[in-house]
């Protein structure tokens, strides 16, 4: 996340230990925020669930149970992939590293185009934001959780090109860790969203 | 990879336990799918947290690498989790007792 | 000077760069805290322009001044400036910056990159909020439901202004708390810190995890005028109240990521100038982390007349005394150190003097309000504005007065004149005590708050407080323009005018662009005055 400093270059180089470690730190600080931020849409979600179950129960039948299975297959099979991409850079396997980032990249892709099928279904009924608390909830969660796919696609793009270029080895990979933790926080959430929205209602 | 001295620094491990991890995963996707199929009443929200909980915990620690993290991290990675727990609980309570008129 | 030894590096004060550019692509810390203390001082500045002007308007019970409505404007406006442009982000990021890295003995921040991207963040959500000027928003800085998802002004773009500075604080907060984990030189060790640090460590926890519920909570504001998204719309079956909880759960915790610092400034400036070692280190340094942690129990005490359940209010009251706790501890063991103190009056001391009356005020009046029983009374009334005013001006802003004053020669290289901010302390003090003690009165008489016109019975104390908010006024002008003075006028301020041990007073004045010649060892902690062997440098 940070390289050393250039502007006054003598001195100000973090020990690299340091640097790797206070960078990791400083991404699993980050994460809390997210679950935190998160955590207002479960507590909303708790809430309207316990005051309207049959709400719930009728209207999740609208969701597509197979398209969310599927995208929790993907995600799931994405973290996997950017798992072992991070332990092939610490390898110093760049070329394989690359690769599976890429991989990554494809079913986050993949994620996006099941969630557009899904959401244009939705909208295909009628079915909008303010249509009710659940679908409220359900466009929120699933939306914020969109756009943090869509950073994560970002960040796993510019990773792969570093990655394929050359930046990374064995002796430095914290960018491709850090954005590895991050990817894992994208599934962990969906992980939580998606018995929540679409299984149990 | 037997980098010793700092074993919590860059713990390198070998691929292996992602499959594995990645198996379990998949297996209690399944299961929580199939579950929700069937009718357990109250119970069946409870099974699916508790499966996905699982799962959540099986990512942290393996894909993550919290497994191999110093106390601090795993204190900062709890300690939302408390928070949210507060929130999510005392709202609830706040909700649940009114007295409507 | 005690670089005697030094050929390689030459000293060159950190300030000596100039040019826009090289403040804006700034990433020495130092210089980031300036641009914050800029900021902030600007919109206290401002701020406290609308506060004059909301007074003037109460100096008779008619509205003859400005109409109500342009009243809600002055005093939304008032308080979302007060509280997330200058209050929240005023201590912990100015000072804050400022100073971690020169007590912990590090060239800079862990991410320096990351803190001026902070301050950019904060930047762009200052420029959306002066946007929204334009066309302000009348309903108070609290936002309320269902209030603001209905009104005709402006909601969003204010809201989308604190949600943009919402990351700015997460970001700052997350650098802090790695910077004191990893940076902190050799021999440095937790109980070596000073009491500053500890605070804003406890501070940056707060930042850290309190925001982000903020944020989703002003996000689903939006999307509620937005999208049509009803949580908190009982026409669609939500809740108004479930905003306030969202909303309380960081905006308590916020007045800790407020007053906390200050805590810290006090807990500096109170042994250096008692030349005494500070008494109940670790009271102090643990009590800030209670203080944040058990600010996260308590923020429905906000809410009691807003319709909360009586077994939620009741736990909530409960709890609230909690928080008194460890804010009395460091009450008394500031007291404690103050005791057979060669006591010397310096205007920062003064100020701290100053902040531990206030704040005790404020701090008992907050138990009278966390008092189930009486809040349903008091609530919404001026008891409660005078009690926050002496919470924040008499805490939080004598402490960053405080820290002005302290930290100025350190930081600017210059001394300004000592016996116009005794004079300028001494109108604050004055006058901020006629603005706000009168407003416990109107408030147990039940004046409620936030109206433009009230009966004319509460004349003479209205009036009377208006006549106060001009005495404190004339004070913060002089102690502006003392202050801005120096820098131009001021003597040449020496290395460690108070011979403090802390070690950003072992550096020159301004320190250098990497503080530290050589990362020192620290091998004792910064309190022990009155030792013999100490000399000063």
């Amino acid at each position: 996340m940070e390289q050393a400093n250039t502007e006054h270059s003598h001195g100000l180089e973090m020990d690299p230990q340091v640097e790797y470690s206070s960078s990791k730190l400083g991404m699993w600080l980050f994460l809390g925020t997210e679950i935190m931020l998160f955590g207002g849409l479960f507590a909303a979600y708790a809430i309207f669930r316990a005051k309207y179950p049959e709400m719930f129960l009728e209207q999740h039948q609208e969701l597509n149970r197979e398209m969310g299975a599927i995208n929790t297959c993907i995600l799931i099979f994405s973290s996997l992939t950017m798992a072992i991409a991070v332990t092939a850079i610490q390898k110093g396997k760049r070329m394989m590293s690359a690769i599976l980032i890429l991989v990554t990249l494809i079913c986050g892709l993949g994620f996006g185009v099941v969630k557009y099928f899904e959401y244009g279904a939705k909208f295909a009924h009628h079915i909008y934001p303010d249509t009710s608390i659940f679908f409220s909830l359900y466009f929120m969660m699933t939306g914020l959780h969109m756009l943090h796919v869509f950073i994560g696609l970002i960040v796993l793009g510019v990773l792969m090109v570093l990655t394929w270029k050359g930046t990374f080895n064995e002796k430095y990979s914290t960018p491709v860790e850090l954005g590895g933790l991050y990817w894992h926080l994208v599934d962990l959430i969906w992980i939580y969203l998606f018995p929540l929205l679409y299984l149990i209602g | 990879m037997s980098e010793h001295s700092h074993s919590e620094e860059h713990h390198v491990t070998s691929y292996k336990p992602y499959f594995i991890v990645w198996v379990i995963l998949m297996i209690l996707t399944a299961v929580t799918v199939y579950v929700s199929y069937l009718d357990f009443g109250t119970l069946n929200i409870v099974i699916a947290m508790v499966v996905a909980s699982i799962k959540a915990t099986a990512v942290a620690l393996f894909f993550m690498h919290l497994k191999f993290e110093d106390k601090i991290t795993w204190l900062f990675a709890i300690f939302p989790l408390v928070l949210l727990f507060l929130l999510i609980s005392m709202t609830i309570v706040d909700t649940f007792t009114r007295i409507t008129p | 000077m005690a670089n005697h030894a030094v050929a390689t590096n030459v000293y060159v004060p950190f300030l000596e760069k100039k040019g826009i550019l090289s403040w804006l692509y700034t990433t020495d810390h130092k210089r980031i805290g300036i641009l914050y203390l800029i900021s902030v001082s600007f919109f206290f500045l401002i701020a406290g322009i609308i506060a004059l002007l909301m007074r003037i308007e109460l100096l008779t019970p008619v509205s003859d001044f400005v109409s109500p409505h342009t009243y809600n404007v002055l005093f939304t406006l008032h308080g979302s400036l007060m509280v997330f442009f200058f209050i929240i982000p005023g201590l912990a990021a100015s000072f804050g910056n400022f100073l971690i890295p020169l007590m912990i003995g590090a060239r800079d921040v862990a991410f320096p990159k990351l803190n001026l991207g902070s301050y950019w963040i904060y930047l762009l959500g200052t420029v959306i909020v002066l946007i929204a000027l334009f066309q302000p928003a009348d309903t108070g800085w609290t936002f309320y439901t269902p209030y603001s998802a209905t009104t005709d002004t402006d909601v969003i773009l204010i809201t989308l202004g604190v949600f943009v500075l919402g990351f700015s604080s997460i970001l700052t907060g997350l650098n802090f708390i790695v910077t004191i984990h990893k940076m902190r030189a050799p021999g440095m060790t937790w109980h070596r810190l000073p009491l500053f640090i500890w605070a804003s460590y406890a501070t940056a926890v707060l930042q850290l995890l309190a925001t982000p519920v903020v944020g989703i909570t002003l996000l689903l504001l939006i999307a509620e005028r937005s999208l049509g998204v009803g949580f908190f719309d009982p026409a669609k079956g939500g809740d108004p109240v479930l905003f306030q909880n969202f909303f309380w759960f960081y905006s308590h915790p916020a007045v800790y990521i407020m007053i906390i610092p200050a805590m810290g400034v006090i807990s500096e400036i109170i042994p250096v100038f008692s030349r005494k070692p500070i008494f109940g280190y670790k009271a102090i340094a643990y009590s800030s982390l209670g203080i944040a942690f058990i600010s996260f129990f308590v923020w429905a005490h906000h809410m009691f007349t807003a319709g909360i359940s009586e077994v939620a209010a009741t736990i909530f009251s409960f709890l609230t005394f909690l928080v008194a706790i460890p804010t009395a501890i460091k009450v008394f063991n500031w007291t404690a150190t103050l005791y057979k103190g060669s006591i010397e009056l310096h205007s920062a001391m003064l100020y701290a003097l100053g902040f531990i009356f206030l704040f005790t005020i404020g701090g008992l009046t907050g138990v009278f309000l966390g008092a189930l029983a009486a809040d349903i009374h008091l609530h919404d009334t001026y008891f409660v504005v005078a009690h926050m005013h002496y919470v924040m001006i008499g805490g939080t802003v004598m402490g960053f007065f405080g820290a002005l004053h302290f930290w100025y020669p350190k930081w600017f290289g210059k001394m300004f004149n000592e016996a116009v901010a005794k004079l300028a302390w001494f109108l604050v003090f004055v006058g901020f005590n006629v603005t706000f003690f009168p407003q416990f009165f109107l408030g147990v008489q039940g004046m409620p708050r936030r109206y433009a016109t009230y009966p004319e019975e509460f004349e003479s104390l209205m009036s009377l407080s208006t006549y106060g908010s001009w005495i404190l006024g004339l004070g913060v002008l002089i102690m502006t323009v003392n202050l801005i003075n120096g820098l131009f006028n001021g003597e040449k301020a020496p290395q460690n005018p108070y011979g403090s041990l802390s070690l950003e007073w072992q550096i020159p004045s301004p320190p250098p662009h990497e503080n530290f010649e050589e990362i020192p060892h620290v091998t004792d902690w910064p309190y022990g005055y009155g030792k013999k062997k100490e000399v000063d440098a």
